[in-house]
C-alpha cells in the first residue's frame, strides 16, 4: 500500500492538490489481495499525509485465460484453467492479476 | 511493506548483515500546511474543485521493473536462477542443500536466503560449503526484486551456473514479487495436505515448476498421492512436476538433470 500512497502523492503534487479524498484500485481476482488486509494498510500508511482520511474504492476484475485453440477469452472460475469450448488446458492469464491505480479524486 | 498484508511496518532489511533502507522512499514533505480541522470532512471546501485524476498504474511496477534488470544482470552472466517458494516448514533449505551438494562437479551453486529473522538457514547451507547471502526481511513477509539486486552484489556471481533463490516461507505474498529469476519453483511437501494448489491458486497457478516433497514420508502422513497430483494439474497444468525425497535422495536424480538442462540451455544463449 506504500508504494500506493506513493504514486498517489507524487500525481497530487504534480496536480497542485491539497487533499486527496478517494483513491480507487482496480483488483484482479488472481491478484492475492485480501481486501481487508489492504483497508488497513490503507489507512495506516496515509496517516500524516495529504491522503489522510482518504476512501478506498476496489473495482474487481475478473480472471480470464486465453484459449490459443479457439483464438478466444474464457473466463477462469474455481481454479479451472480448461476452456470450456475445447477443453484444453490454457496456460495464459489474460486478466485477473491485476493491481492498479485506476484514478483518484483530490482537491 | 507489502501490497496486500500490510506487512513491513516498522524493521529494516539486512542483507548479509548490513542494515538496509525498505522503500522508504515517499517523500512527502511534512511541511504540508493544510489547514483541516481535523473533522474528516470529504466535502471539498469552498471555491476548491474536486476533481477525479486517471492514473492507470501497476502497484508492482517499480519491483517489475528492477526484476527486468535483475533478469538482463543475470542472463548476462549466463546464470540460471530459481525462486523457490512454499509453505514455512516444506523442506526449503534441505531441498537447496541437497540440490547443491549432488550437483558438486557438474554446476556451482550459490543462494540467497530469505527469512524474516535468524540466519538459521544460512548456516546450515554455510556448513555445507555453498557460497550463501542471507536476507533477513524485518517484518516483510516476501523477497522483493531490489532486495535481490543488494544481495546479488554480496556474491560471486561470476563464479556460479546456477542461483537458488530461497523466499520467505508463505504461499500468499511472495507469488506477486517477480524478482527476475528464469523459474519460479513452489514445493508441496507430503505433510501438508493435497488441497494446498487449491488454496493458493495464484502461487501455484504461477510456479513453472513444481515439486512434491518428503515423499518418503507419504505413507506415514496418509497422503493422498493421486488427488495431489490432480489438484496440482488443475492449478498449475502448466508446470513440470517432481516428486523427490531430499532425505533419501529417491526422485532427485529426476530433478538434477533438468536443472543441468535448464542450465545448458541458458548457456547456449
Amino acid at each position: 500500500m506504500e508504494e500506493a500512497l506513493r504514486m498517489a502523492l507524487e500525481q497530487a503534487k504534480t496536480s497542485g492538490a491539497s487533499r486527496i479524498l478517494m483513491l480507487r484500485l482496480r483488483v484482479g481476482t488472481l491478484s492475492g489481495v485480501v481486501p481487508e488486509a489492504l483497508r488497513f494498510a490503507f489507512d495506516v500508511v496515509c496517516r500524516d499525509t495529504m491522503a489522510e482520511g482518504a476512501s478506498l474504492e476496489m473495482e474487481t476484475v475478473p480472471a480470464a485465460c486465453w484459449c490459443p485453440g479457439c483464438r478466444a477469452e474464457f473466463e477462469y472460475v474455481d481454479f479451472m484453467s480448461e476452456c470450456p469450448r475445447c477443453h484444453q488446458p490454457s496456460g495464459e492469464l489474460r486478466r485477473g492479476r491485476e493491481l492498479e491505480i485506476a484514478s483518484m479524486e483530490i482537491f | 511493506m507489502c501490497k496486500e498484508c500490510g506487512c513491513g511496518l516498522g524493521g529494516d532489511v539486512k542483507i548479509g548483515g548490513h542494515s538496509h533502507d525498505h522503500g522508504h522512499d515517499h517523500d512527502h514533505d511534512h511541511g504540508h500546511s493544510h489547514e483541516h480541522d481535523h473533522g474528516h470532512h470529504h466535502e471539498p471546501e469552498p471555491g476548491s474543485t474536486r476533481q477525479t485524476v486517471t492514473l492507470q498504474r501497476s502497484l508492482l511496477e517499480k519491483n517489475d521493473r528492477l526484476a527486468e534488470q535483475n533478469r538482463g544482470f543475470f542472463r548476462a552472466k549466463k546464470l540460471l536462477v530459481l525462486n523457490v517458494v512454499s509453505s514455512p516448514g516444506s523442506g526449503k533449505t534441505t531441498f537447496i542443500r541437497e540440490t547443491a551438494a549432488q550437483l558438486a562437479g557438474r554446476l556451482r551453486v550459490g543462494v540467497i536466503v530469505g527469512d524474516l529473522a535468524t540466519d538459521n538457514d544460512a548456516a546450515r547451507l554455510r556448513t555445507a560449503g555453498i557460497p550463501v547471502v542471507q536476507i533477513t526481511t524485518g517484518t516483510v513477509c516476501h523477497l522483493d526484486a531490489d532486495m535481490i539486486s543488494k544481495a546479488s552484489a554480496q556474491i560471486d556471481l561470476g563464479n556460479l551456473d546456477l542461483l537458488v533463490i530461497e523466499n520467505v516461507g508463505n504461499l500468499v505474498c511472495p507469488a506477486d514479487y517477480d524478482l527476475g529469476e528464469d523459474l519460479r519453483v513452489v514445493l508441496l511437501s507430503v505433510t501438508e495436505g493435497e488441497d494446498k494448489p487449491l488454496k493458493y491458486p495464484p502461487m501455484f497457478h504461477s510456479a513453472q515448476v513444481a515439486v512434491v516433497t518428503k515423499s518418503d514420508m507419504a505413507a506415514a502422513a496418509g497422503f493422498d498421492r493421486n488427488l495431489a497430483l490432480a489438484n496440482l494439474k488443475r492449478v498449475s497444468h502448466h508446470a513440470r512436476i517432481f516428486e523427490l525425497s531430499s532425505k533419501t535422495g529417491e526422485g532427485m536424480k529426476a530433478w538434477l538433470d533438468f536443472i543441468v538442462e535448464q542450465q545448458s540451455a541458458i548457456k547456449k544463449k
